[in-house]
């Protein structure tokens, strides 16, 4: 890989049970992200990954464990908190606003910078107006890094699943996040939309040093683009390593091929 | 001059940003506003004023903001007519209580007074959605109701809620012959459409828009879903509110609380989906049909029965026109969701083309 | 002491009312997802009808019997009701499959004034009466317990007695029958239901005719209570905080709510009313129903609702 340097541990998850009525869909899972560092979760259907994504950045909130977020200890994350604290994240079935053009969904990202009041904003002058235009130009950096130029006043309803699942990035990436939560960036997605969107990670995660969580099917991508993999079965972790590791976990690969069960 | 915009090109997100891109609509509504102001006094008489003019006007102010919250914010509201009413009485006691007070102060402080009662009825949207946030409008709907016409104090010990205004006057100007009370309600009207329009293309029109596609989204980039339904809530009561009072110590002169009940709030909501949900320019077509469609029907029903040999009486107009009303609702929301402007768009889209199609 | 028993049963009979108009609420959207606020124009449609039929009927037909004009005017109404539950399905939800629920709302709040105007352009906007020989005197009861015992109308208690009926022969529809199984089903998920073979228009129009079945009865006991007119259409404004309290897919909730509603505003009515000048039975209840709603937004007996992403 290139010139990036993972740092210290920036997210820390420590004993989480989460659990829907008598419903278990996480018990005692523990793992940590580095800084800088790409970490997949892996598992299959039903093991809890987004459940796992949705208790990082706050949508459900765990019984039990501690998240640790920059140091400082939590019992549970709120979502706006985690917003605040740089944390973003895309879905598994794309979550855009579909009302709204490919521009606002992602001038979206930029809310919490943008800290004018209502009525200079109903009156569209000084401040409010300037940050509009402040915002706009980083939204289309982003534009152009996802290459999606061309599409940028297109209704997000009307685009195809794959720049769908870009826009949804995109908006993401607007928070300037630290940590990027992506939840199956890559399902449905033919070969060469793969690879586009293998590509956009990396280099993410290499220009603006996002640290990045991922959850993916795919195993040849997962293998290939994470620094440390963690996998998850039936909400309990099974495995945590280096991809080679992972792949040799004998657990790993029963829970895999359905040996066990 | 044909409808195109090929040749304009925008070299800064100033411009690209702008209330209308193209450089027609620019004009064109700039044009009709010009003509709104000077044209139209020439054109009309008192009985326009009166009958259409005013209240498609006032109506429009209302629709903007029901607009606001159920179509931009996605909040369900069966209350409107409530914070016309909080907006109407609001005002009055202001006008009447506070020595010196102007017309105009009377009117936007009962806005502010529509706005602060839909910060509190705007609570359970935190809670819950759809249908039963629809009850929940309907509880303020029914509380204020009853509360102007039970309670003395908000009507000056008047009885049944009945309360009037005199010698309207507004920055010096007499506001009592139609065409001032026209010119009135239209320069406010302008202000808050402009305003609308500008909230609307803000972040905080985004967020509403965030909280009304995928709430759970918007929460997780940041967007706190209580500041957006709340603020949604405010302005869109301000509005209203406005509206009200415009609608009382205007249109009206002397009203009762039943000028504002459940059948008003009903009729707001069917401006916005008839004109557009989520659209400014169909909150005005939404009014203006409203307004137009039952003295359309008083005038065409007669003639039409006559023409096949049959008495049309007064009660048969008016149930056939909550017939039609009812009928039409249905249709627009099979048909055409987007209501009346979304035909309008489709139609503009048509035109940049023409004559080539394809 | 007899005074708050009578203004409690008072309470108790029109809280069977609301039950019973509540009763159409959840049973359309039990089966169809659709909240149908025209319900309570359909109370008043089903009741015009029924007093105008009763009324035409013994010239149409020279009947002389109040009890076959009655039994006739019954059928033609019943008849009129399904075509009403064809036509709505035919012209309006048919086309409206899979929409959410808030867009379903309005197109019933169009159907509610169509019938409304519909009605009344037929059967006419005057006060009606309905009689189905309904006993109106009053009995007293439990003259051991109170000195001077407890007023109550006969008619109350038969009223409440058909609702019983219905409600218990709905359980049983509901809960036994295919049809039955199907109209949960279909409400469960439009598409999953159709993808298993079950007919939607046909379970809708089914649905809809038992609505105005329901809506019959509620306007016959109604009616014959209180007289035929217009303002008979705003009980659906008055049964909205029932299903809310009763939670919209419970039918023992509609009940349940039904009484509550009608029990706690005759008592505030009665004992806090005077304080702040009366009439506050209306805002009562939707306050009631309001502050429910914020501490168990599923109602008393609705199902929880959990939001995924």
């Amino acid at each position: 890989m290139s010139g990036r340097k993972i740092g210290d541990v920036i997210l820390d998850l420590k004993n989480i049970s989460l659990s829907f009525g008598g419903v278990k869909a996480l018990t005692d899972i523990s793992f940590d992200v580095r800084e800088h560092e790409v970490r997949a979760i892996i598992g299959p259907n039903g093991a809890g990954k987004s459940s796992m994504l949705n208790v990082i950045n706050g949508v459900y909130h765990p019984q039990e464990g501690e998240i640790i977020f920059r140091g400082q200890h939590r019992r549970d994350m709120d979502t706006h908190e985690a917003a605040e604290q740089g944390i973003a994240r895309t879905f598994q079935n794309i979550a855009l606003f579909k009302g709204m053009s490919v521009l606002d969904n992602i001038m979206t990202g930029r809310n919490l910078r943008m800290k004018s009041n209502l009525f200079l904003q109903a009156l569209w002058i000084g401040p409010a107006q300037r940050e509009e235009l402040e915002h706009r130009k980083k939204v289309e950096e982003i534009i152009d890094f996802l290459e999606i130029q061309h599409i940028r006043k297109t209704p997000v309803g009307r685009l195809p699943y794959g720049l769908q699942k870009r826009v949804d990035l995109a908006r993401a990436l607007a928070m300037e996040p630290e940590v990027l939560l992506l939840d199956e960036p890559m399902a449905g997605m033919n070969v060469e939309e793969k690879q586009d969107m293998c590509r956009f990670i990396l280099d993410v995660n290499d220009q603006f040093g996002t640290t990045i969580v991922l959850i993916e099917h795919d195993m040849g991508v997962v293998m290939d683009i994470s620094d440390r993999v963690v996998v998850l079965d039936y909400g309990k972790k099974i495995g945590d390593g280096v991809p080679d590791e992972v792949r040799a976990n004998p657990e790993v690969i029963s829970a895999y091929l359905g040996a066990s069960h | 001059m044909l409808y195109r915009e090929n040749g304009q090109f925008k070299t800064t997100y100033q411009a690209d940003q702008q209330i209308f891109p193209i450089a027609q609509d620019r004009w064109g509504v700039l044009l009709l506003i010009a003509f709104a102001f000077v044209g139209v006094p020439f054109l009309v008489d008192e009985y326009m004023f009166r009958a259409i003019l005013i209240p498609f006007l006032i109506l429009s102010l209302a629709s903007l903001g029901v607009n606001l919250l159920v179509g931009y914010c996605g909040q369900i509201t069966l209350g409107a007519g409530a914070f016309m009413a909080v907006g109407a009485y609001a005002g009055y006691n202001f006008l009447i209580r506070v020595p010196e007070m102007p017309v105009l102060g009377a009117i936007l402080l009962g806005g502010a007074t529509a706005a602060a009662v839909g910060i509190v009825f705007g609570v359970p949207s935190l809670r819950v959605r759809g249908l039963y946030l629809a009850v929940a409008t309907l509880a303020a709907q029914f509380f204020w109701d009853w509360a102007f016409l039970r309670i003395k104090w908000f009507t000056n010990d008047s009885p049944s809620g009945n309360v009037s205004v005199s010698n309207l006057n507004v920055m010096g100007f007499e506001i009592s012959s139609p065409l001032s009370k026209y010119i009135f309600c239209l320069s406010v009207l302008v202000v808050f459409g402009l305003a609308a329009k500008n909230m609307v293309r803000a972040t905080i029109g985004r967020q509403w828009m965030a909280i009304r596609d995928m709430d759970v989204a918007a929460a997780v980039i940041g967007i706190r879903p209580m500041y957006a339904k709340l603020t949604a809530f405010a302005v869109s009561s301000f509005y209203v509110g406005v509206a009200g009072a415009l609608w009382g110590f205007v249109h009206l002169g002397s009203w009762e609380p039943a000028a504002f009940s459940v059948d008003r709030s009903f009729q707001l909501l069917f401006m916005v989906i008839i004109g557009g949900l989520g659209s400014i320019m169909g909150s005005f077509f939404g009014a203006a049909f409203i307004v137009i469609l039952p003295i359309f029907l008083n005038q065409f029903l007669p003639v039409l029965g006559a023409l096949f040999g049959m008495e049309i009486s007064t009660a048969t107009v008016s149930h056939a026109e909550i017939t039609i009303f009812g009928a039409l609702i249905v249709f627009f929301l099979i048909v055409e969701p987007h209501g009346l402007a979304r035909l309008w768009s489709t139609g503009k889209e048509k035109l940049r083309l023409w004559p080539f199609p394809h | 002491m007899s005074f708050f028993i009578e203004t409690l049963l008072g309470g108790l009979m029109t809280g069977m009312l609301y039950a019973l108009v509540a009763l159409g609420f959840v049973l359309i959207y039990k089966a169809s997802g659709v909240f149908n606020f025209a319900q309570g124009a359909m109370v008043l449609f089903a009741a015009l009808a029924m007093a105008r039929f009763s009324e035409w009927i013994p010239g149409w037909l020279g009947i002389e019997s109040l009890f076959l004009a009655n039994l006739i005017a019954i059928v033609l109404t019943v008849v009129v009701m399904f075509v009403v539950a064809w036509l709505v399905e035919r012209l309006a939800l048919r086309h409206l499959v899979n929409q959410n629920e808030a867009t379903l709302l309005m197109a019933t709040l169009g159907i509610t004034y169509v019938l409304d105007g519909v009605g009344q352009t037929i059967f006419g906007s005057d006060i009606y009466k309905i009689d189905v020989g309904m006993p109106k005197d009053p009995v007293i009861m439990l003259e051991s317990m109170f000195e001077g015992g407890v007023l109550i109308n006969k008619e109350d208690f038969i009223a409440a007695a058909i609702a019983a009926i219905l409600v218990a022969a709905l359980t049983l529809f509901f809960q036994k029958t295919p049809t039955g199984r199907a109209l949960r089903a279909v409400a469960d998920d439009h598409q999953a239901a159709l993808s298993v073979g079950i007919p939607l228009d046909r379970i809708w129009v089914i649905v809809w005719c038992v609505a105005g079945i329901t809506a019959l009865v509620a306007g016959i006991i109604w009616g014959s209570k209180l007289g035929v007119q217009f303002s008979l259409s705003t009980v659906a404004l008055r049964a909205l905080p029932v299903v809310i309290l009763g939670g919209l897919t419970s039918v023992p909730g509609a009940i349940i709510g039904g009484l509550i509603i009608g029990v706690g505003e005759k008592l505030s009515e009665v004992y806090l009313g005077h304080y702040v000048g009366g009439g506050i039975e209306i805002w009562f209840a939707y306050m009631l129903a309001l502050v429910f709603l914020l501490f168990r937004p599923q109602g008393l007996f609705g199902e929880k609702i959990i939001d995924r992403v």
